[in-house]
């Protein structure tokens, strides 16, 4: 076990100049064989990694990563965390993720810096106030702490915002969780990857993986950059690149990638505290411990695997958001980029097994990943070990796609960030 | 903090006009400066040195750099609605009246409380806070946090509104330069040659990037005199758009470029005319010329930030153009010879200068210059401490060392006196926006930095952007590079090439890289070299991070945040690779690079937002009508881009008041609806009846020509998606109406099938729906109006039945009067020509007066469409409803082969009994309304969760029934009939007993009156 | 920002004057035979898609010009188009040679056919 993260630590380790520091994690070579290999280092593939170490004692298992670990939408998100969502399916795995997330940093002993900021959903338009209001009640009986706030709270909450009535969508009210926030995206990823790595998971970086070895209908290990590593069970979970990555199994994929961008300003001093997003003009904003404003909005409308997006998409988000907030016109963007996100036809997750014997799939986050993740984890972990989906996972199970078994949250907002 | 005078004498400063004194305050200091100052040059020649606190440890900080690439003098510039935070006071260009202020410090500049994390650095490094304050876990919330983001953030935001404008331009060009430095000036003119339309842009106000510091002549003027005719020439040319204070921030897919030019920022005077602030051109280029110059390199000794520490060039610059002397005595620290220059130019002024170069050998031409002038040089030595006043306000001193690359510890040292720094550690291209769409780029062991490689775009690199730094060649890349863009712009051009000039200037001695300044005693001990200075990183942080396993550079960027500052790594970004390496004993390029993001330099997003705020957000669509509902004081809403009148309270009337008359007015005499929204569109051709019988789940080819059928549309996953009456105007002629806020989405959906699904059929699909004027009648003397309208307009229930259609006239108005009803009362649908519109809606009110003849708005419409359990796509649909769930299998053929959704219907999950399905609901208490979208449980729990049965789709209170109604979608809801079903709300259990969903006018006399 | 150029009208503009609308060349079963449609055919046809990193083929539609679809091949690696081409047709013929993954399995056939002629 690893020294203990802690102000004591850290002052002991000031006296002599943080020359004792050990590593976070180590870079094995890999090994011949494991029990279990999860193919993709983000926030998704560590969480997995760590729960099955954890929660099922499997610590002779692998996570290979074909860069470095948690570079992928894991390091790249505008780090929102809610769970109020309309499908039970949905509440269950994003309420467990979100839950996990309260106490991570003394799970992980790694500061994941989770702040209940609070997450505040704009309503701008009749049709989206009765939608939250359906969310706000489902979302009630399921045990959740939101409600319904006014237009009024809405602007003791977030100054900043327009409450112009004159404006072209008036704020008519807004759908809040206390208790969503943000998250420090790249600690989520260290701090699993040092907790797996401390139980003795493998994480082999700059690995990547060139095929999925099958004998007839079960997996038994994956060709890499670093040569063939056997196995029996195979877990990917590689956002963006799923679809490639299957192929290799030969397994298709009801997924398409497409870029999604993020933006921060110059660092301010504090101007808003929550998370505020308005889905009837696509855009959402928050303020990162920095100070940089943290800005968002939705995807660019073609395939893209180059995480670069198109200019209009970003003018778009802007624009809704100088609307939104006037006071940002004389702020200044810093730094854009963007991600490549997995989107399913009903823009819901894939969790569980495949008709492949052996191999395992975690896809289809598109856009709202990040929240996810610890619950993701969790389940996915859970369902590795027993070889079963996970009661949580299995309404997520890839066979909706044929029995039109559709988990579709664009319902209750047009953008499901 | 001293307080000479900073100002030289005439000889000095050429871009400055003595004649024209401006006046500024800085911290609510008054001060006088010069038209032609930047507030760097200007505060600096008043003998402040200290602009700001740095971000985590609020070391007192200066002025380093020249142009966009500073990190420390970071300002607030303006007052109010008009204050813009985190400036670089080496960009800001002085005019009367400017108001600026430091940041980040408290209370003052000079004294500043936070710097007592100066005093603790000791137990910052990088990535502390992943650490610690984890304990108790409340804390994070409530003490950490929020102490950390009050002392994060740089500057303040403006308070309220932006009162300035701004606005965007589209630009094609054959060739855009970007940077007017002699090399872009060279691409320029050699691409305008050729006939081509070119686009030069820069940065600064003025063009010619270094030409006014850097030594050697072109053509035998100086390259200042050079560049400034060039540009004069090139701004006179016919085919060449010349843009200053214009900033290239980034290359998209296709040769798209945003440029960012800040149009009156400095004279403020231009926006009291109307100027924009700024203004954003969008650029599509056939190529592109890079001219973007080189960035110089800081060097990491010691406490390297202290204020009066420059870079080599910028202390040059400001001497030559602006007259500011860094200091009094001062100290050039180099490993190159550029910066020799710097020296010559401080000797000349007067001012006392040494060299300390870290190359053991220096005898080329600028050296020996230097020498002969007088000037100490200490070569194979470096800076290994630097020497301060208190609180590090001012240098006092430093120490040099001898210096051998590879050896560590600082054995000797001599003591010099100085109160300036100009440092040089060689120079990096400016690849940005070369990278910004993967441009390729490789290590230079000469440059010892990275230069452009290959690009899939057209795009190229020429100068110092391309890692040529000497003129001649410089030159010589220009010309050639400009003028095959021309060429490749416009091939057929003939037009004669311009000579390549000639170029003299001294051949320089490479550099040795030098990544890392030992300094007195170990470096991780106390002694901190700046790599990042604004985010304070130190070269301890990066080798910490690396020692911690974070060793790609992209988790040692994240970890101690090297590169992240507003300057984005433009000074610091190859340092810290140098020290990685040096730390790993990996090559640089093994390290690798982190990836350039747009923007180059941060820009407004008022810009990016341009003119599309406020009434130009999104455009607003309004019914012919639309003044009328306005005149009677309508309350509106917006429904897809329109705006509809949700009621027309009377003055001092309640709005439930209002609503509940409108529809009383329908039930029992007659109401006026403008209908013009909703959805029409012509459906024209031999196979017009065929498109139909696939768009809707019901079939239309059976229509006889002048009836009228509803339909329900699904999309292919078997959901409703839209719905509405569809009229067979002929036998190839349909006019089909749809929702309101779904015309648009509809039509280029029948298009989109047309076209690429049954293209063989032979359709036209039209919207019409801006080209009718549509008003309903309904109630019971909706044919007393019409007759009063018109006598021999034939209304008798047999020549015009329900779901009939008539064409002709109404008095002098030609209609299409269509006799169907969204209400369940007799009704009449009148569709007019748009511009006849408005006529006809007046004799109407007239006509309908003595039967007391009610407008009615959207939300009476809604409670009468429910009184009779008509479903609303949207309300009671939501994305997820098929025709079946809503209980209108009715409606869903069986004789046609194939509609759309029709396969989807067949899927298990879809054809499972215990789906959710529409029921109309009673509450047990008749005035109890249930709230939209409350929830029915299997069980009432004391507290959830509780297993959530369906929800209501629609709730009102139904003034005609006087009572509370509802329709909801509930679990096998048609099987429970009769069953009561518990609503858990806040604080309360409502419950309603489920009933068919028609709660008016069952059996429809009303409708056929 | 992408410029699209359109091969009907020949208009040619950013992105934001035309609209992408995911893989082409993909077949209604129902248009086809809508008497025999397994559960899997139905999902293959609304969900499952290529997306493949490289040569992939698209529907586009000229909203602000002509208002026509039409098909384009596109890199989704570099963003680059190869080629323009109508709704009603495959890709020229050394594109469908060059696709990789699992559209050469789809254009096999194609490209048989092509030969034959």
């Amino acid at each position: 076990m690893k020294t203990r993260y802690s102000v004591f630590s850290l002052a002991r380790n000031a006296l002599n100049y943080h020359k004792d520091w050990e590593r976070a994690w180590r870079s094995p070579a890999p090994k011949a064989e494991y029990d279990a290999i999860i193919v993709g280092a983000g926030g998704h593939g560590l969480a997995t990694a760590y729960y099955l170490a954890k929660n099922h004692k499997m610590t002779n298992i692998a996570v290979v990563e074909k860069g470095w670990l948690g570079g992928g939408n894991t390091g790249r998100n505008t780090t929102i965390i809610r769970s109020n969502y309309l499908q039970d399916p949905s509440i269950a795995i994003y309420e467990l993720a979100r839950s996990l997330y309260e106490n991570l940093s003394q799970e992980l002993n790694y500061n994941v810096m989770f702040s209940a900021r609070g997450v505040v959903m704009l309503c701008q338009t009749e049709h989206e106030l009765r939608a939250f209001k359906r969310t706000a009640h489902a979302n009630r009986l399921a045990g959740l702490d939101c409600r319904m706030i006014t237009a009024a709270e809405v602007k003791q909450i977030v100054p900043i915002i327009n409450d112009s009535p004159n404006c072209r969508y008036p704020i008519l009210g807004a759908y809040y969780q206390p208790r969503g926030g943000t998250g420090r995206h790249d600690a989520v990823a260290w701090g699993y990857a040092r907790g797996a790595d401390s139980m003795g998971v493998d994480i082999i970086q700059n690995c990547e993986v060139t095929g999925i070895r099958r004998n007839g209908g079960a997996v038994s290990g994956i060709e890499t950059t670093r040569g063939f590593i056997k196995s029996k069970k195979i877990a990917v979970v590689t956002a963006g690149h799923v679809s490639t990555i299957m192929q290799m199994a030969g397994v298709r994929m009801p997924i398409e990638s497409q870029c999604l961008q993020a933006l921060v300003s110059e660092p301010i001093k504090p101007v808003i505290d929550c998370v505020v997003m308005a889905n009837t003009v696509h855009g959402y904003m928050s303020q990162s411990d920095k100070g940089e404003l943290v800005i968002g909005g939705g995807t660019d409308p073609y395939n893209n695997y180059s995480q670069r997006g198109s200019f209009p998409a970003l003018e778009h988000t802007v624009t809704a958001l100088v609307e939104t907030f006037p006071i940002i016109s004389r702020l200044r963007m810093l730094r854009m980029w963007g991600g490549i996100v997995d989107m399913t036809g009903d823009r819901s997750p894939i969790i569980g097994k495949t008709d492949v014997e052996g191999l395992f799939v975690n896809c289809g986050w598109g856009t709202g990943g990040f929240k996810a993740i610890p619950g993701s984890g969790f389940v996915f972990a859970d369902t590795i070990a027993n070889d079963r989906p996970h009661p949580i996972a299995e309404p997520f199970g890839m066979n909706r796609f044929a029995e039109g078994r559709f988990i579709d949250e664009s319902v209750a907002a047009a953008v499901a960030h | 903090m001293t307080s000479k005078p900073y100002r030289l004498g005439e000889s000095f400063g050429h871009a400055i006009d003595r004649s024209r004194r401006v006046n500024f305050s800085f911290d609510g200091k008054q001060m006088p400066g010069y038209a032609g100052d930047t507030l760097a040059s200007a505060v600096m020649a008043n003998g402040q040195r200290v602009f700001g606190r740095s971000f985590k440890y609020h070391r007192p900080r200066g002025v380093v750099g020249l142009g966009s690439e500073e990190m420390n003098a970071l300002v607030g510039v303006g007052e109010g609605s008009r204050h813009e935070p985190n400036l670089r006071a080496t960009q800001v260009e002085l005019h009367d009246g400017l108001v600026a202020v430091s940041q980040n410090r408290w209370p003052s500049l000079s004294f500043d409380i936070g710097s007592i994390n100066n005093t603790l650095s000791r137990f910052f490094p990088g990535g502390f806070y992943y650490k610690t304050f984890m304990w108790p876990q409340k804390f994070w919330m409530s003490v950490y946090e929020p102490f950390i983001r009050r002392a994060a953030g740089l500057g303040k935001a403006p308070d309220g509104c932006d009162p300035d404008t701004y606005e965007h331009i589209h630009a094609h060009c054959d060739v855009l330069v970007v940077g007017g430095g002699v090399a872009g000036l060279a691409a320029a003119e050699a691409a305008a040659a050729s006939g081509a339309r070119v686009i030069i842009c820069d940065e600064n106000p003025q063009f010619g990037g270094w030409a006014d510091i850097a030594d050697g002549t072109i053509d035998g003027v100086a390259q200042s005199e050079w560049a400034q005719a060039k540009v004069q020439r090139l701004s006179e040319a016919e085919n060449v758009h010349v843009l200053s204070r214009t900033t290239c921030v980034g290359h998209w897919q296709h040769n798209s470029l945003i440029l960012f030019e800040r149009v009156a920022d400095h004279d403020p005077a231009l926006l009291a005319r109307g100027t924009p602030r700024h203004r954003l051109w969008k650029v599509r280029a056939r190529q592109v010329i890079l001219a973007t110059g080189s960035i110089e390199r800081p060097i990491a000794f010691a406490n390297n930030d202290r204020p009066g520490i420059m870079l080599a060039g910028a202390a040059r610059a400001f001497l030559t153009r602006y007259g500011v002397a860094p200091g009094s005595s001062g100290l050039v620290f180099t490993n190159n010879d550029d910066a020799y220059q710097t020296a010559l130019a401080l000797k000349q002024a007067g001012i006392q200068v040494r060299v300390v170069d870290s190359r053991s050998h220096v005898d080329s031409q600028l050296p020996t210059t230097a020498r002969k002038a007088g000037i100490e040089i200490m070569a194979g030595s470096a800076i290994a401490a630097v020497e301060s006043s208190f609180g590090g306000l001012d240098v006092t001193g430093v120490k040099v060392a001898p210096y051998r690359k590879g050896s560590g510890r600082v054995i000797t040292e001599t003591r010099i006196e100085c109160d300036f720094i100009a440092m040089s550690g060689g120079f990096n291209p400016a690849l940005h926006i070369w990278c910004h769409t993967g441009g390729k780029i490789r290590f230079d062991e000469a440059l010892q930095s990275f230069r452009p490689d290959t690009h899939h775009d057209r795009i190229a690199a020429v100068g110092a952007a391309n890692g040529t730094l000497a003129l001649g060649g410089a030159l010589n890349e220009a010309y050639a590079v400009g003028e095959a863009a021309g060429k490749a712009a416009l091939p057929k051009s003939k037009a004669a090439r311009p000579k390549v000039p000639k170029a003299l200037q001294e051949v320089q001695q490479a550099l040795e890289s030098l990544w890392f300044s030992p300094a007195t005693g170990k470096y991780n001990e106390g002694n901190k070299h700046f790599i990042d200075f604004q985010n304070d990183v130190t070269a301890a942080d990066l080798e910490l991070a690396q020692r911690e396993g974070y060793e790609s550079v992209e988790h040692t960027k994240r970890y101690t945040t090297f590169g992240m500052a507003t300057d984005q790594g433009k000074t610091s970004n190859l340092n810290g690779l140098g020290v990685l390496a040096e730390a790993t004993g990996k090559t640089i390029p093994q390290i690798g690079i982190t990836t350039f993001r747009p923007p180059y330099t941060p820009f407004s997003f008022g810009s990016v937002a341009g003119p599309m705020t406020r009434q130009l957000f999104l455009p607003i669509r309004r019914t012919p009508i639309y003044e009328w509902h306005k005149s009677q004081a309508a309350q509106f809403e917006p429904i897809g881009q329109w705006r509809r009148a949700y009621t027309y309270p009377k003055p001092a009337e309640e709005k439930q008041a209002s609503i509940a008359r409108e529809i009383l007015a329908v039930r029992n005499s007659v109401g006026l609806l403008d209908a013009s929204t909703l959805g029409k569109i012509e459906i024209k051709g031999p196979d017009a009846a065929a498109l139909l019988d696939r768009v809707y789940s019901n079939m239309f080819s059976t229509l006889k020509i002048g009836r009228c059928r509803y339909g329900l549309m699904m999309n292919e996953l078997g959901f409703l998606i839209d719905d509405g009456v569809t009229v067979r105007l002929g036998e190839d002629h349909f006019l089909m109406h749809t929702t309101s806020g779904g015309a648009d989405r509809v039509s280029a959906w029948l298009e989109e099938w047309l076209q690429t699904e049954w293209t063989d059929y032979k359709v036209f699909v039209t919207p019409v729906t801006e080209q009718w004027a549509q008003f309903a009648i309904a109630g019971p003397k909706a044919r007393d109006v019409l007759r009063r309208l018109d006598p021999d307009f034939e209304l008798s229930n047999e020549a015009f039945p329900h779901l009939s259609m008539k064409e002709g006239h109404l008095g002098r108005y030609p209609v299409r009067v269509f006799r169907i009803s969204f209400s369940g009362e007799l009704s009449y649908e009148v569709a007019v020509p748009a511009n006849l519109g408005r006529g006809l809606w007046d004799e109407i009110l007239t006509a309908g007066q003595d039967f007391g003849i009610t407008v009615y708005g959207t939300e009476a419409l809604h409670v009468l469409r429910a009184e009779k359990g008509y479903i609303v796509i949207g309300d009671e649909t939501d994305g997820t409803v098929t025709p079946v769930d809503v209980g209108l299998d009715g409606l869903v053929s069986k004789k046609k082969s194939d509609f759309i959704g029709k396969r989807s219907l067949e899927q298990s999950f879809l054809k499972r009994t215990d789906r959710k399905q529409l029921v109309g609901l009673l509450t047990e208490d008749p005035s109890e309304v249930l709230p939209d979208g409350a929830y029915a449980v299997q069980e009432v729990k004391d507290k959830p969760p509780m297993e959530m049965i369906g929800q209501v789709t629609s709730s009102y209170f139904s003034p005609t029934l006087q009572r509370s109604i509802a329709m909801a979608l509930i679990q096998s809801g048609r099987a429970r009939m009769g069953e009561t079903l518990s609503f858990p709300l806040d604080g309360k259990v409502v419950k309603a007993k489920i009933v068919d969903q028609v709660f008016y006018d069952k059996e429809g006399a009303q409708l056929n009156g | 920002m992408l410029i699209v150029h359109c091969p009907v009208c020949g208009a040619e503009g950013d992105e934001t004057d035309f609209h992408a609308a995911g893989e082409a060349h993909i077949r209604r079963p129902a248009t086809l035979d809508p008497e025999h449609i397994s559960d899997e055919q139905q999902r293959d046809y609304l969900f499952m898609r290529r997306n493949p990193k490289g040569l992939h083929f698209e529907r586009w539609r000229c909203d602000r010009g002509c208002g026509k679809w039409f098909h384009a091949a596109r890199d989704t690696a570099t963003m680059e188009f190869k080629a323009f081409y109508l709704a009603t047709e495959l890709p020229p013929r050394e594109l469908m040679e060059q696709a990789t993954g699992e559209w050469v399995t789809f254009f096999k056939d194609k490209l048989k056919a092509a030969k034959t002629k």
